[in-house]
């Protein structure tokens, strides 16, 4: 008589049989090389576009190079496989993430996100031997003793300035607003900004305006910011899904004056969800416009758009972290299993940069940090216009 | 002082409406929906298809938010809800299983309509503007759209002979029972009711704030405080909360806004002071 006990012990056992089956009929990929590199990041809750735009960007990168039939490093060739893990925007899982990584002889691996999780899992990559491409600010993850940390984006203490010049200087901005979602990031990139824009002799007329990350409408925390009639309102790092959502209730208030932030953005986003009302937002890229992309990079936008169904404007930038593991390991083979090796060869790197009609892939850092902790990404300073980014302005860091 | 009370009336009304459907539930139930804002996001993704996607009209959209929530909610009563109370003799199983279909709302509605905030066009455009006073007119309709649809939903509880029997079931269900009301049938309404007015505010709000995957949560919470201030269960303790909490955020932000962002703190320390004074809420107890 069948019993439901007989039947789970059968199903169980045939699912055995079934992978060890598989595992025996796999002969030939059991015998190439792989390459693990992972992933810790957000890809889920509010904030899953930061992670999502990082992962998807590895994900295409590595089935683009392992169609091309791998990658040679040394004398092996390797296929790439991205491991992921979802941190939730939390410390404690990714700190999980990151030992899991371990568990598994990662040693490279993309994000965190956000301040709090890179600040989290630095104690985990520095013993298990990792090194970890935050996107993510603190300036002690990058400077010494921290040495295993690599910011894989431009910061805002670096754009900043940059960007508030250029406004002062070409569109007559004396008084400065800011505005920041009550979390980590934000908080200390609205920190950044007011110190930056007060060093330039600005008048900064609001700075203690914040907002819960999860605010769906905008207009009772902006409407005593617009009565102080600003020309340059910033919004200190906003998410791509709060940006459209800020901008259109600054202008439905009156708001005329210019609008800008740090943070990478997504145009097809800023579309939806305020149309024109977003022409002329200010924000920083990667590869980000077609002046200056080359065609490795339309040809990842159209791989990417192709699997996806949408590209997301933030791999611009995201879509470098992969490029510099993998090139960083062709120039020293030896660090594919030994950081210590990486480390040292981040002092000499150097390669075509592959997205953009001339640049160079390099390791920068050493004015904000003392040392070489930084990937050398574009700083192409865009403004958003009709549905898309134009470029305002390309800056570079050292 | 115009504007601050206008975005508070404003705040409160959309407030008011995401409130209504969880404290239905709860009321007929006594289950704490914690996928209510998930529901609300599926509602906003659905009018995102049909009016921003395929550029159906809004109001087709919005019905189609309705239905789909309805169906939704009254699948889940029938075939999650239903047999857990029947067979489980503890009460924080329904909450488990809403937190569960929660978790699972969220990666369904992720895996579907991905990562990325959503908006759709204006469904009016303009702004009015006076020497006190600037109002999208986007804004001052659906204010107005919700108010009515409050007003509906209360004669609809109060004079239809359904509402009848589901207030009968939220004052006494076995009371309710033993008179002749069909109680799986009615639960299963009431269930389907409080998903659809989640699923139409969710449609109604998308206009105004888009949609992502990842609100659900925030949104459940926020409603969660509503009806906590208005009174478990109580209709009009949820109307009541929603609107308190609007303008207690839109007065908060305008004069505490120098110290940083005290306002939720000052609103979770008033609350805490008014639970402790009054456990039950302003309304305290079901309607009847």
């Amino acid at each position: 008589m069948t019993t439901r006990r007989s039947v789970l012990m059968g199903t169980a056992l045939a699912a055995v049989s079934g992978l060890a089956l598989s595992a025996g009929l796999a002969p030939a990929t059991a015998a190439e090389k792989e390459l693990n590199i992972g992933f810790v990041g957000v890809t889920s809750g509010p904030a899953a576009a930061w992670g999502t735009s990082n992962v998807r960007s590895m994900q295409v990168r590595a089935d683009w190079l392992n169609e091309l039939g791998g990658v040679k490093i040394g004398d092996d060739t390797y296929k790439i496989n991205i491991v992921t893990f979802d941190d939730q925007k939390d410390p404690k899982r990714a700190i999980a993430g990151m030992e899991k990584m371990a568990q598994e002889g990662i040693h490279y691996v993309v994000g965190p996100n956000v301040d709090d999780g890179a600040a989290a899992v630095r104690p985990v990559a520095e013993s298990k031997g990792i090194i970890y491409f935050p996107y993510a600010f603190p300036k002690e993850l990058y400077t010494k003793p921290a040495s295993n940390a690599v910011l894989g984006m431009i910061a805002n203490y670096q754009s900043a300035p940059a960007i508030y010049k250029y406004l002062k200087e070409n569109k007559g901005v004396k008084k400065v607003a800011f505005i920041a979602a009550n979390e980590s990031d934000p908080l200390s990139q609205r920190d950044g900004g007011v110190a930056a824009a007060k060093a330039l002799g600005l008048e900064v007329v609001a700075q203690n305006d914040t907002y819960p990350n999860d605010t769906r409408d905008f207009t009772p925390v902006l409407t005593p910011i617009i009565r102080l009639k600003p020309d340059l309102l910033v919004l200190s790092g906003v998410s791509p899904g709060n940006a459209p959502l800020l901008i259109r209730a600054a202008r439905e208030l009156g708001y005329t004056g210019l609008i800008s932030t740090e943070t990478a953005h997504d145009a097809a986003v800023l579309k939806e969800g305020a149309g024109e009302l977003a022409d002329g937002f200010i924000s920083v890229g990667g590869a980000s416009t077609p002046a200056i992309r080359s065609k490795t990079m339309d040809e990842f936008i159209a791989r990417y758009t192709k699997k996806f169904g949408e590209y997301n404007d933030e791999s611009n930038t995201k879509v470098y972290a992969l490029d510099y593991i993998i090139e960083t390991l062709k120039a020293n083979p030896k660090a594919i299993n030994d950081v210590a090796e990486f480390k040292k060869t981040v002092d000499t790197f150097g390669a075509p940069n592959p997205y953009v009609k001339e640049g160079t892939l390099k390791y920068v850092g050493t004015t904000s940090f003392g040392q070489k902790r930084q990937l050398s990404v574009p700083m192409v300073v865009t403004q958003y216009k009709d549905g898309a980014f134009e470029t305002l302005f390309v800056g570079e860091v050292d | 002082m115009e504007q601050v009370i206008a975005n508070g009336l404003y705040l409160g009304a959309q407030y008011a409406l995401i409130a209504l459907g969880l404290t239905l539930i709860f009321a007929l139930m006594n289950v704490l929906n914690f996928a209510h804002g998930q529901m609300y996001v599926l509602g906003g993704f659905v009018t995102y298809t049909i009016y921003g996607q395929l550029g159906l009209p809004f109001v087709l959209a919005l019905a189609c938010s309705a239905l789909t929530l309805a169906i939704v909610g009254a699948l889940v009563e029938k075939f999650l809800f239903r047999p857990v109370i029947k067979r489980s003799a503890r009460e924080e199983s329904t909450m488990l299983l809403a937190a569960a279909i929660a978790f699972l709302m969220d990666a369904i509605i992720l895996i579907l309509f991905g990562e990325k905030q959503r908006g759709v066009p204006k469904i009016i455009n303009g702004v009015f503007v006076s020497d006190s006073l600037v109002m999208p007119y986007d804004r001052i309709l659906v204010g107005v759209i919700a108010i009515a649809m409050i007003a509906s939903f209360m004669a609809y509880m109060q004079y239809s002979r359904t509402g009848r029997a589901m207030r009968a079931l939220a004052q006494d269900r076995v009371a309710a029972q033993l008179m002749g009301v069909n109680v799986d049938r009615y639960s299963m309404i009431g269930f389907a009711l409080g998903a659809l007015l989640a699923g139409v505010v969710g449609g109604l709000l998308v206009t105004i704030t888009g949609v992502n995957s990842g609100i659900g949560g925030p949104i459940s919470i926020k409603a969660f405080l509503m009806v906590m201030i208005g009174g478990a269960g109580v209709v009009g303790g949820a109307i009541a909360g929603g609107f308190i909490l609007g303008m207690m955020e839109s007065v908060g932000l305008n004069v505490l806004r120098e110290f940083g962002d005290v306002t939720y703190l000052v609103i979770f320390v008033l609350l805490m002071v008014f639970l402790s004074l009054r456990p039950n809420g302003l309304m305290g107890k079901p309607w009847g």
